[in-house]
């Protein structure tokens, strides 16, 4: 790949999903388009930058997903969960006596690993919850991902990193090798395609969004962009949970970090003026990686 | 790979398996994980090393000849001070049935062959026995 077309893919994912790739993340697109290509029936990434190129809305839309799918586990960095069971809820159970209600936003769901650790974590609580309706929506860039949560199908490998023992046998299903999540538990996410990108406001207001670990992926602007509307979206009292590399301290001030929780954001009531960044920037791009 | 450090509690783990690849593997690993290894072939040396210092993990297979790794685990868990060590199964068993024999038996945790240094690690942070479920 020479640098122009480095230099053309570069922008591409910008534009399309706000990845921002250094000078020298070379290796990374190739890893991850050459796969791509072969599954297209292409025989090099040469030959499927040249249909990008040509303006194949498909090859663009899924080379924008093959670059932005994360590797996750069950119950990653276990302390944001801890501190959804044992804050969290905790807090949630006495500020929503009234409404009986929780809306629960997995803003990067990728394959459903978050989401149904967070669904795990409300039924081992079902006895306090009794009488609640709580709601899980996972929202992710990429259908395929989507699809691949929706069913809730896990390789042996994938159950193994961050799910206890007990909570396999209890929540899966066996299959040959594969393990499948519960139907009770795969019925408490909803799913929904969503570009961060894009205008969310009309998925209404949560108590609690976790948007781990695909904001690095951004550039400053972007970052800033998406936390002020972030803000929007959450209750005054709610919580912002952030991957463990991440930070919103030097960027914005609607949120501040939770003493003594790592990754926890509280709102501050601060309210920054917002226009999502695609509908202001690229019209016509929005409609490729769109809903 | 660092050893314990000076004034940190050595940290045993003892690897039972048949196959002395899947030992030297383990023992990689877990070297790397900061515990100090002892190896045994078969359930019956596992436990002649149990009677003669506890362990503070045990890393086990299921099939092993003279004795096998569920065997150990019951007279394990009958020894004085047995009840101690964790005991995380490392087994080509991956059934429910093996999983919840395991599990009455007093395992901790449940590894399906093949693993790899990412499985253990966030096995060995599930019971507590590291502080970070992955390196990196």
């Amino acid at each position: 790949m020479n640098a122009s077309d480095y230099e053309y893919l570069r922008k591409l994912f910008r534009d399309h999903s706000g990845l921002d790739l250094s000078a020298d993340k070379q290796y990374l697109i190739e890893s991850r388009l050459l796969p791509l290509a072969r599954k297209c029936g292409l025989s090099s990434i040469d030959d499927l930058l040249q249909k990008m190129k040509g303006g194949s809305s498909r090859h663009i839309a899924q080379a924008v997903e093959a670059m932005t799918t994360n590797e996750t586990f069950f119950f990653r960095d276990k302390a944001p969960f801890d501190h959804f069971r044992d804050t969290m809820i905790p807090e949630l159970l006495k500020a929503r006596a009234g409404r009986k209600t929780i809306r629960i936003w997995c803003a990067a769901g990728s394959t459903g690993q978050e989401p149904y650790s967070l669904a795990i974590c409300l039924k081992e609580m079902s006895a306090q919850l009794a009488g609640w309706r709580t709601e899980i929506l996972a929202t992710d860039l990429s259908q395929d991902v989507l699809e691949k949560s929706k069913a809730g199908i896990y390789s042996q490998f994938e159950v193994q990193r961050g799910l206890p023992i007990q909570l396999l046998l209890k929540y899966f299903k066996q299959n040959g090798e594969l393990w499948q999540i519960n139907a009770e538990i795969r019925a408490m996410v909803q799913h929904r395609q969503l570009n961060l990108l894009h205008d969310f406001s009309q998925l209404g207001t949560f108590d609690v969004i976790f948007c781990r670990n695909v904001l690095i992926y951004f550039d400053q602007d972007t970052k800033i962009n998406v936390f002020n509307r972030l803000a929007r979206s959450l209750e005054g009292d709610g919580f912002l949970v952030l991957g463990a590399a991440e930070t919103v301290v030097g960027l914005t001030d609607v949120f501040k970090p939770c003493a003594e929780k790592r990754g926890l954001y509280r709102p501050t009531g601060a309210r920054a003026a917002v226009a999502p960044m695609a509908a202001a920037a690229m019209p016509r791009m929005a409609a490729i990686g769109g809903r | 790979m660092d050893g314990p450090r000076i004034g940190e509690q050595v940290r045993t783990c003892l690897v039972v398996d048949d196959s002395s690849v899947v030992r030297k593997i383990a023992r990689r690993i877990l070297e790397e994980l900061n515990f100090q290894i002892i190896e045994a072939e078969n359930g019956e040396r596992a436990l002649d090393a149990c009677r003669r210092a506890m362990p503070t993990a045990v890393l086990l297979d299921w099939n092993m000849p003279v004795m096998d790794g569920h065997e150990f685990l019951l007279h394990l868990r009958r020894l004085p001070g047995g009840d101690l060590p964790k005991v995380v199964f490392c087994t080509t068993e991956n059934n429910v049935d093996h999983i919840s024999r395991a599990l009455e038996a007093g395992a901790d945790e449940y590894i399906m062959k093949p693993f790899d240094k990412a499985i253990i690690a966030a096995k060995f942070h599930e019971v507590g026995l590291i502080a970070a479920a992955m390196p990196a």
